[in-house]
C-alpha cells in the first residue's frame, strides 16, 4: 500500500467562475447509481457544461478546447460545499485534475479529496482573480504548485497557498491515504473499543 | 475548566494521534446506506480485509427506493445498488434493516427509530446529514467513502479536531414558528459557510423544550452552515425518547447507561471558541428564495434586489435569481408553486405529518400542485396510518407515499419536471437538487409546505390555517 509522495504538481489550469459550487454541481446525483467510481470523469459538471433544454454544449470553460489539457481547477470560495459523496472527487480526477487552487473549501469535500490524493489548495481571493485572468487570457500558461514552499507560480506570477498542516503533511509523506497507519494500530483501536461500555 | 460534550466524546474516542498529526478516532457506530457503500466495501475487498466489528455497522436502503412501489427498483442501476448492499452486508456479517423488515427508512430517521443513535457516542455515515445524530448528544460527522472503507476496516478514521460553536436560542417560538425554521434562521444569520472548522452545540431554553424529533431537525441542517457536526447535550427528553427502543440498553444497563450519558454533557464551566446568541421571539417562518441554504428570508419579506446589494453579494443574487426566474424586489409570499413535498431526514418524522395534518385537516391542495407526503421510515408510516394522519393528507390531495429520500435529492423516480418550483420540508436548494437540472426548490417547514400546497403559491401558514397567538398549544 506505498504510495508515492506529492510535493509538486504543474500543469495548465482551467479557471471555474461562481462561489458556494456544491457537490451537486460537481456530480449530479443521478449519476451516482453506479456501485464503482469507474466512468464518473465524462459526468464532472455535467449539468453546466451541457444545456439542460437543448443537451448542447453551453460556454462554461470546461467547453472551451484551449481548456482540454487542463489539470489545475481555479475557483472561488467554499468549492465543494453540500453532500459528503467522494463521487465529487472521483469524477474530478477521472476528468483529469490532479490539483484545485480556490478561495476556500468545504470541508468533508476538502478530507475526501485530500484521500485520493487531489492537493486542494487555498489563497486569498485576489490572487485566485489575478491567476484566474492569467489563466483566461492564455489557457497554456504553465501553472506550478509547490507543496513544499507552500506557493503556486505562473508564468511571472507567484502566491503564497495555504493548507492545512497535517493534509500537508500527509501529502508530501505518501501518506494522504491512512488505511495502512489505521490498522498498524490495532491493539490500540482494540484498548478504545473495550474502554466504551455501548461496544463493549 | 471544565469541557464541552464534543471535548468529552472526543477524547473518550481518540485511538492515537496519526504520523501526520490528525487524530485517529473511533467510530462507535458506523450507518451505512446503498449509495456511498459499495465501492467501500469494494476496496475492502481489494485489500483482502474484513469488516472490525460488524456488530457496530447498520445498513438500509434510502436514496434509490421507490416510494410507489418500493421493491420494484426503478432500473437495472438501481437494482444492482440494491443488490450490493444485501450481498455486501450478508458477506461481511452487517446488520441490514432490508424492505421486508419493516425498519426500512431514511438512515437518518432509522437509526434514532432503533435506540441505535446514543449519547455519548461517535456516528459516521457515508452522508452529510449524519449531523441529524447529534440531537442525542452524539458526535456524528458525515463522511467520504474511502473513510466509510477506514471504518469498516478499522472502526476509525483519520480526523483533524473541530473547534465548538455554542448557539444558544432562548425563549419560546411564536405561533407557526417551528424547529426548521430556526435552523433556517441560524443558517441564514451565520451564512452557508460559517460553520467550517466547528462543532456546533445547540443549547437554550428552546432547544431545551425541544422535543427529540425538532432537535433533530436542527442538528440535521448543520452541515447546510457549514458546521460538520452539530448537537445537542443529552437530557431527560433525550432518555425518555430512547427508552425501550430495540437496541437502548436494558435492565440494569439503562440506569448506568442514563449516569454514563449524563456525564458527557457540557460542563457549566466549558469555554466555547464562539458563542451566538438567538433570541426565539426573533425568529418567523422562514423560507429560502436562491440556491444556496443561506438564501433565507422571513415568510413577509421580498425577494433580495442585486441592486441594493453591496458589491460582494450583488453577483451571488443575480445568479441565484437567475436561476430561480424570480422577480427581484417583490414579496416571496405570492409565488405560485407546482410541487409541495413533506419528507426527508430533516422533517420526514412523526411530529412532522402529525402537525402538518392537524392544520391541513379540512383543507384541499389547490389544482394544479403535486403534492406528495413520504414518511422517514416504514415505521413511521405505519404510525401516520394508525393516528389516522395519512388519510388526513390524502383527503386534502396529498400523494401519501412510501419511505424513502424521495424528491430530497431525486435519485428515484419521484423529480421535479423541467424548471417546477417545488416547497419542499428538505435541506438543499441547490441548482438541479431535486432532480430536473432547470428545477426549483424553497426550503421551508412541512406546514409552510402544507400551506403552499393549499393556497397554490408561497403562503404564511399561519394565515392559511388561522393559526393565532391564542390558538397555540
Amino acid at each position: 500500500m506505498a504510495i508515492a509522495p506529492i510535493t509538486q504538481i504543474s500543469g495548465t489550469a482551467v479557471p471555474i467562475p461562481g462561489a458556494d459550487i456544491d457537490t451537486d454541481r460537481i456530480i449530479p446525483a443521478r449519476f451516482m447509481k453506479c456501485v464503482t467510481f469507474d466512468g464518473l470523469g465524462e459526468y464532472a459538471f455535467y449539468d453546466v457544461r451541457f444545456d439542460p433544454e437543448s443537451g448542447e454544449k453551453t460556454d462554461h470553460p470546461l467547453n472551451d478546447e484551449r481548456f482540454n489539457s487542463a489539470s489545475i481547477l481555479v475557483a472561488g470560495i467554499n468549492f465543494g460545499c453540500g453532500s459528503s459523496r467522494e463521487h465529487a472527487p472521483q469524477s474530478l480526477t477521472k476528468y483529469g485534475f490532479s490539483a484545485i487552487i480556490a478561495e476556500s473549501f468545504a470541508e468533508i469535500f476538502y478530507g475526501n479529496s485530500t484521500t485520493l490524493g487531489l492537493p486542494c489548495v487555498t489563497s486569498t481571493r485576489e490572487n485566485i482573480d489575478i491567476l484566474k485572468a492569467a489563466c483566461a487570457a492564455d489557457p497554456t500558461l504553465k501553472v506550478s504548485i509547490d507543496l513544499d514552499a507552500m506557493t503556486v507560480t505562473a508564468g511571472d506570477l507567484s502566491f503564497p497557498v495555504d493548507m492545512p498542516a497535517s493534509a500537508r503533511q500527509a501529502l508530501l509523506a505518501g501518506k494522504y491515504d491512512p488505511i495502512k497507519e489505521l490498522l498498524d494500530n490495532n491493539d490500540k483501536i482494540e484498548a478504545t473499543a473495550s474502554s466504551l461500555s455501548y461496544v463493549r | 475548566m471544565g469541557k464541552t460534550l464534543y471535548q468529552k466524546v472526543w477524547d473518550a474516542h481518540k485511538v492515537g494521534t496519526l504520523s501526520d498529526g490528525r487524530t485517529q478516532l473511533f467510530i462507535g457506530t458506523h450507518l451505512i446506506h446503498e449509495v456511498t457503500s459499495p465501492q467501500a466495501f469494494g476496496m475492502l475487498r481489494d485489500l483482502g480485509l474484513k469488516v472490525k466489528y460488524p456488530s457496530r455497522t447498520f445498513a438500509t436502503i434510502d436514496h434509490i427506493v421507490p416510494t410507489i412501489n418500493q421493491d420494484v427498483p426503478a432500473d437495472p442501476l438501481a437494482a444492482d445498488m440494491i443488490d450490493a448492499i444485501r450481498k455486501n452486508c450478508d458477506d461481511f456479517g452487517v446488520t441490514y434493516f432490508d424492505l421486508k423488515s419493516g425498519k426500512q427508512g431514511v438512515v437518518h430517521v432509522v437509526g434514532p427509530e432503533q435506540g441505535i443513535t446514543q449519547p455519548g457516542s461517535t456516528i459516521a455515515c457515508g452522508d452529510s446529514h449524519t449531523a441529524t445524530h447529534g440531537a442525542f448528544g452524539a458526535i456524528a460527522f458525515g463522511i467520504g467513502t474511502t473513510q466509510v472503507r477506514d471504518v469498516l476496516a478499522t472502526q476509525t478514521m483519520a480526523m483533524e479536531s473541530l473547534k465548538v460553536r455554542k448557539i444558544e436560542v432562548n425563549g419560546k417560538l411564536r405561533p407557526g414558528v417551528y424547529a426548521k425554521d430556526v435552523t433556517l434562521h441560524i443558517i441564514r444569520m451565520l451564512g452557508a459557510k460559517g460553520g467550517i472548522g466547528y462543532a456546533y452545540e445547540y443549547s437554550g431554553t428552546t432547544l431545551d423544550h425541544f422535543s427529540m424529533e425538532e432537535r433533530m431537525t436542527v442538528c440535521n441542517m448543520a452541515i447546510e452552515g457549514g458546521a460538520r457536526c452539530g448537537y445537542v447535550n443529552p437530557d431527560e427528553t433525550t432518555f425518555e425518547f430512547l427508552k425501550n427502543r430495540p437496541y437502548s440498553p436494558t435492565g440494569d444497563d439503562w440506569e448506568q447507561s442514563i449516569k454514563e450519558w449524563k456525564s458527557f454533557a457540557t460542563d457549566p464551566d466549558a469555554e466555547f471558541d464562539d458563542i451566538i446568541r438567538i433570541d426565539a421571539e426573533d425568529i418567523e417562518p422562514t423560507v429560502t428564495w436562491g440556491i444556496s441554504p443561506d438564501h433565507g428570508i422571513s415568510i413577509g419579506e421580498s425577494i433580495p434586489d442585486p441592486a441594493a446589494a453591496d458589491p460582494d453579494e450583488k453577483a451571488v443574487i443575480e445568479e441565484a435569481l437567475a436561476y430561480m426566474k424570480l422577480p427581484a424586489g417583490t414579496p416571496i409570499k405570492g409565488i405560485p408553486i407546482d410541487v409541495a413535498f413533506i419528507g426527508s431526514c430533516t422533517n420526514g418524522r412523526l411530529s412532522d405529518f402529525r402537525e402538518a395534518a392537524k392544520l391541513l385537516k379540512g383543507h384541499k391542495v389547490a389544482e394544479g400542485v403535486k403534492a406528495i407526503a413520504v414518511p422517514g421510515s416504514q415505521i413511521t408510516a405505519i404510525q401516520c396510518e394508525k393516528e389516522g394522519i395519512a388519510k388526513i393528507f390524502q383527503d386534502a390531495g396529498f400523494e401519501w407515499r412510501a419511505a424513502g429520500c424521495s424528491m430530497c435529492l431525486a435519485m428515484n423516480p419521484d423529480k421535479l419536471v423541467g424548471d417546477q418550483i417545488c416547497a419542499s420540508s428538505s435541506n438543499r436548494n441547490f441548482k438541479g437538487r431535486q432532480g430536473s437540472p432547470i428545477g426549483r426548490t424553497i426550503l421551508m417547514s412541512p406546514v409552510m409546505v402544507a400551506a403552499a400546497a393549499v393556497e397554490g403559491c408561497i403562503a404564511d401558514a399561519r394565515e392559511t390555517f388561522k393559526v393565532t397567538e391564542n390558538s397555540a398549544a
